[in-house]
Order: structure tokens, then C-alpha cells, then sequence
């Protein structure tokens, strides 16, 4: 009888601070994320759940950590690492077509100082069609919805046939079908054995679109899978006050309904 | 036709090359809304202009680069470093130290004796296109003779070596270079290193800086290396186009306000020829506004022209 070799989470932090200038954005996180699945990190509004993710890709300064990906440092398992960054966060009136941006997924493939060549963009373009973009491959990004700017971004993303992907709110300020599109790519992704680790700000999605969560603010207050960590009062020692609009939440996410809005 | 050859050819080119080096490096600058950064490296590479001069004692190219690439280095260090212990916004760092290094360098030239030989503070202002001339040449036929050649003026031939170089490097690093302007995070998470290209762009700029300093003069280097890159944006929302029209733009500015200024004149009858360098930016204006007034209507142009806030 053989035993089954302990899988090796996707990734690892351990007494993870950062501080921008003087309060701590993130103060001694420590985390394991499961193996593979879906994974929100869900939290209040400056809570530091972006700044996680960074962290992790060394874009930000971090004053101690230590972050392990599948049990390597991040430049050795850079090429398994995917990364979707905020919409927000460029420029979308920059002239480039829809397709040379999902291409940048291709580019750890293609390699320094060499021009894309015929096949890595014809697999930028499925990437494109995977997301339902196939027909806006060479429209301006600035000529997009939001929904489809972020599509494109899933795509490029995928382009880059990572095994763990961290989202930074891939879900904000889309449309309905674009939600849908994308909560269809993630889980396939996660059938195919990928994690998908994804900050989230939707209290009443999280449960339906996740198998796990870590619950964040500034410190990690609780982490594991949705059914048994997504409580009400966990929910409340992430977020302080707010019970009531919380519980309404919970509640409606448990019966599998939006919340409805407040009076 | 001599007489343009003699007079005209090499400071002609020289606007025109001068031009075309800062108008591809500024879409890099454009395009990452850091068009002021392009002022602040324009006059920030003064002090290393005539520290190289002051070392080595002559006009040769590369010190003058190599002090310029230092004092630009510099200046874009002690920026970032003023920003992180004075919590200043980027435009005031950037106004203290451009203004700071400029006031440094006009100091050196005083100091040094440069003025004395040939660095005075009217060339570092405004160029000295009108000093480029070939007086070895005799007819169109110079242009095929190897002897009249040698004698070319050296800041014409230097200029054209630094074209060729831009060019090597934009067609290199092109797609390195896009991803790092456009989504630097993202450049940075793939393993495409954002800030090597940052600094590559920075070392650009400055080489840019001090190629149009002889042609157009620290204060209208701006000029060369905004408007053919926010000419070219008026136009189109495609990147190859853009750096191609924004070379078509640099070459009708360059050449055309070189014309302008000193040939127009007699044409017209008037007694003396323009200044140069104003006039290349005067016609970079005019371009500017024909290009806002007949470009493509209805398109979304949210343009940062004078650089944005951050």
C-alpha cells in the first residue's frame, strides 16, 4: 500500500507585514491556501486584501515574510504563477488592440528581446475566445465596456496557463453576463485542478462562487472552507459593527438570494 | 544649391535627427502620462553636460552623454528619494530638483570657464543650429565625395549614430517596452522586469536630451519630445502607428521649422533669417493644433498633454 504524497498548497505566508507609511496595511498574516479550488479573500475596505496579493508578487515592499508558492520562492515558481491585476489600476486609453494585450500572457513563453511569434498569437486569440472576446480581438481597449476590459484581462491571465491565479477583484463593476462568463472560467479552471485565489468584495456571491475563504483585516481573522468559516460571526469580527446589514447577508447568501438592499 | 549645402544641409539634418530621437522616445514618456518627467530630465542634464565638457575638456559626444546619463540618474533618484521623506507629490519633487540641477549647471558654466571656449548659457538655451556648417562642400557632387564628407560637422553625423542606436533599442525591447508602459505590475508578476525598462527609458530620454540640446536648447527640448508623440495620439489609437506617425510628425518639425526659419525669410524677401530653434517649436504648435482641429472625430481622446498627475 502506497501512501498518497501530502499535497503541496499553492501558497504559503507566513508572519507577512507590510506597511506603506506608518500603520501596517497587513500585520503578522499567516495562511495557508488549500491545494486547489476557488479561495476568496474577502474583507472591509482597506482591510489589505490587494495589498496580499502583492505582496506575494514582490510588488510591493514588504517589511518580514515569508512566501512560499507550491513550496518554491516566487521566482522559482513564477512561470506556475498567474496574476489579474484591478482594472482600475492601467491606463485603458492606451493604444493597444484587445488581442496585443491578452498576448502579454504569452510573453514568459516567448521570451526576452524576440517578437511574438505567429502560434503564441493565435493562442492569445483563443484565450480571447475563451472569455467570448473572440470578435473584439482588435478593438482599442479604451473602446470596451467595463465588463469587457475585464475580460480581457481574464484572458490574458489564462493566456499565461498558470497553476495558480491571484485575481484582484475580477468581479468589480462588471455586467451580469460578464459575472456569469467569468464565474463559468473560474470553475473550470478549478476542475482542472488550478487554484484560483480571488479578492472579492460581494458578501452575498462569495459563497455561491467559492469553496474557500480567508477573511482579512489587517490581520488574518479566519480562513477555511465557506461552509464552515463564513459565519455570521466571523463575518462580524472582520468587519466590527455592521451586524445587522451583515447577518442579512449571510442570511440570504445561506438561502442562495441576493440580500435585498437596504430600506 | 551650394549655398544650402554650405549653409543649410548639416544644421537641417541635424533639427531633423534632433527631433526625431526625442519624438519616438516621447511616446514612451506620452503614453505613460510622464511627459513632465521629460522636462524635468531636460534640464536636469545640464550639470552633467558641463561636467563632461569641464572633464574632458571638448564638445566630444560621449562624456557629454556619459555626464548627462549620470546627472539624469541622479535627479530621477533624488527625486523618488524627496518623495518618500517628504511625502511631496511627484510635480513639486520633480520642480525642485529639475529647477535645482538647471540653476546647478548654469552655475557650473560660470564657474567652469566653459563659457570662455564655446558652452555659453545662450547655446545651452536655445541650440546652435546656425554654427552647423559645411563649408567643404561644392556642389551636390560633395555628397558623394569622401573627402568633403570627413569634413561634415561632427554634431550632425554624432546625431545620426544616436538615431540609429534609439531606433536598435525601441525595435529590441519593443514588446518589453510596451508591457512596461502599459501595465508595469503586470511586467513585474510575468518576470519582465518593469524597472530595468524604466531605466532604460530614463537613460533614453536623457541621451534624447542631450541630442536635441544642440540642435533646439534645453528649453525647447520639451517641445521635441511632447508634441510629435501628442501629434501622433490626436491621430490614431494604434502603437506601431503611433510611433510612426509621431516620426513623420518629428521630421516635419524638425525640417520644416529649420526651414521656416532660415530659408523662408529670403524667400519672402525679409532681411534675415529666424531663430531656429523657436521656430521648430512654433511649428510643432501649428502641427499640434491642425492635428487636434482635422483628426478623427467622436473617439474618446482623454489626452495628458503637459503629462498627468502622477
Amino acid at each position: 500500500m502506497s501512501i498518497a504524497p501530502l499535497p503541496v498548497p499553492a501558497l504559503t505566508v507566513q508572519h507577512l507585514t507590510v506597511a506603506y507609511t506608518r500603520a501596517p496595511v497587513l500585520w503578522d498574516v499567516s495562511w495557508t491556501a488549500p491545494p486547489n479550488g476557488l479561495v476568496a479573500i474577502v474583507g472591509p475596505n482597506g482591510a489589505g486584501k490587494s495589498t496580499l496579493l502583492k505582496a506575494v508578487l514582490d510588488l510591493v515592499p514588504r517589511l518580514s515574510r515569508e512566501v512560499r508558492l507550491f513550496g518554491l520562492t516566487l521566482d522559482q515558481a513564477r512561470r506556475r504563477i498567474g496574476y489579474l491585476p484591478q482594472r482600475a489600476s492601467v491606463d485603458w486609453d492606451f493604444p493597444a488592440t484587445a488581442l496585443q494585450v491578452v498576448a502579454q500572457g504569452r510573453y514568459p513563453r516567448v521570451g526576452w528581446l524576440r517578437p511574438l511569434p505567429r502560434a503564441e498569437r493565435e493562442r492569445a486569440r483563443a484565450a480571447l475566445a475563451e472569455v467570448g472576446m473572440a470578435e473584439f480581438a482588435d478593438r482599442q481597449i479604451g473602446q470596451l465596456s467595463g465588463g469587457q476590459q475585464q475580460r480581457v484581462f481574464l484572458a490574458r491571465a489564462l493566456a499565461l496557463e498558470a497553476d495558480l491565479y491571484l485575481m484582484d477583484e475580477p468581479f468589480a463593476g462588471v455586467d451580469a453576463a460578464t459575472e456569469r462568463a467569468i464565474v463559468e472560467v473560474l470553475r473550470r479552471l478549478a476542475a482542472e485542478g488550478r487554484t484560483v485565489i480571488a479578492v472579492h468584495h460581494d458578501l452575498a456571491t462569495a459563497p455561491q462562487y467559492f469553496d474557500h475563504v480567508l477573511l482579512l483585516n489587517v490581520r488574518a481573522i479566519a480562513a477555511g472552507p465557506m461552509a464552515s468559516t463564513f459565519t455570521a460571526e466571523n463575518l462580524a469580527r472582520t468587519y466590527g459593527g455592521r451586524l445587522s446589514l451583515l447577518e442579512r447577508a449571510v442570511a440570504a447568501a445561506q438561502a442562495g438570494t441576493r440580500p435585498a438592499p437596504p430600506p | 544649391m551650394t549655398q544650402f549645402l554650405q549653409l543649410d544641409l548639416a544644421a537641417m539634418l541635424a533639427a531633423t535627427f534632433a527631433c526625431l530621437v526625442c519624438g519616438l522616445i516621447g511616446n514612451l514618456l506620452l503614453l505613460t502620462r510622464q511627459s513632465l518627467l521629460g522636462d524635468a530630465i531636460s534640464h536636469a542634464v545640464l550639470p552633467g553636460i558641463v561636467l563632461g565638457f569641464w572633464v574632458s575638456g571638448s564638445r566630444a559626444a560621449p562624456p557629454l552623454v556619459a555626464g548627462a546619463m549620470l546627472a539624469a540618474v541622479a535627479a530621477a533618484l533624488l527625486i523618488a528619494l524627496l518623495r518618500r521623506l517628504t511625502r511631496l507629490e511627484a510635480g513639486a519633487a520633480m520642480g525642485v530638483v529639475f529647477s535645482g540641477f538647471f540653476a546647478l549647471g548654469i552655475v557650473l558654466i560660470e564657474v567652469s570657464g566653459a563659457h570662455a571656449v564655446d558652452l555659453d548659457v545662450d547655446c545651452v538655451l536655445y541650440g546652435q543650429l546656425e554654427a552647423l556648417i559645411w563649408p567643404a562642400a561644392s556642389g551636390p557632387g560633395s555628397l558623394l565625395d569622401p573627402a568633403a564628407l570627413a569634413e561634415f560637422p561632427a554634431e550632425t553625423t554624432t546625431l545620426a549614430v544616436v538615431l540609429l542606436l534609439t531606433l536598435a533599442l525601441l525595435a529590441a525591447f519593443w514588446k518589453e517596452l510596451r508591457l512596461a508602459c502599459f501595465d508595469p505590475d503586470f511586467a513585474q508578476a510575468i518576470g519582465f522586469a518593469p524597472r530595468r525598462m524604466s531605466l532604460l527609458v530614463l537613460v533614453l530620454v536623457s541621451v534624447a536630451c542631450v541630442a536635441a540640446f544642440w540642435a533646439v536648447g534645453s528649453i525647447l527640448v520639451i517641445a521635441a519630445l511632447v508634441a510629435p508623440a501628442a501629434i501622433a495620439r490626436l491621430l490614431t489609437d494604434d502603437y506601431a502607428t503611433q510611433f510612426g506617425l509621431s516620426a513623420v510628425a518629428a521630421v516635419a518639425m524638425g525640417a520644416g521649422g529649420y526651414w521656416v526659419a532660415a530659408l523662408a525669410p529670403a524667400a519672402f524677401g525679409l532681411g534675415h533669417g529666424l531663430n531656429a530653434a523657436g521656430m521648430i517649436a512654433v511649428v510643432a504648435g501649428v502641427l499640434l493644433a491642425v492635428a487636434w482641429a482635422a483628426g478623427p472625430f467622436g473617439r474618446r481622446r482623454r489626452l495628458a498633454l503637459a503629462g498627468g498627475s502622477d
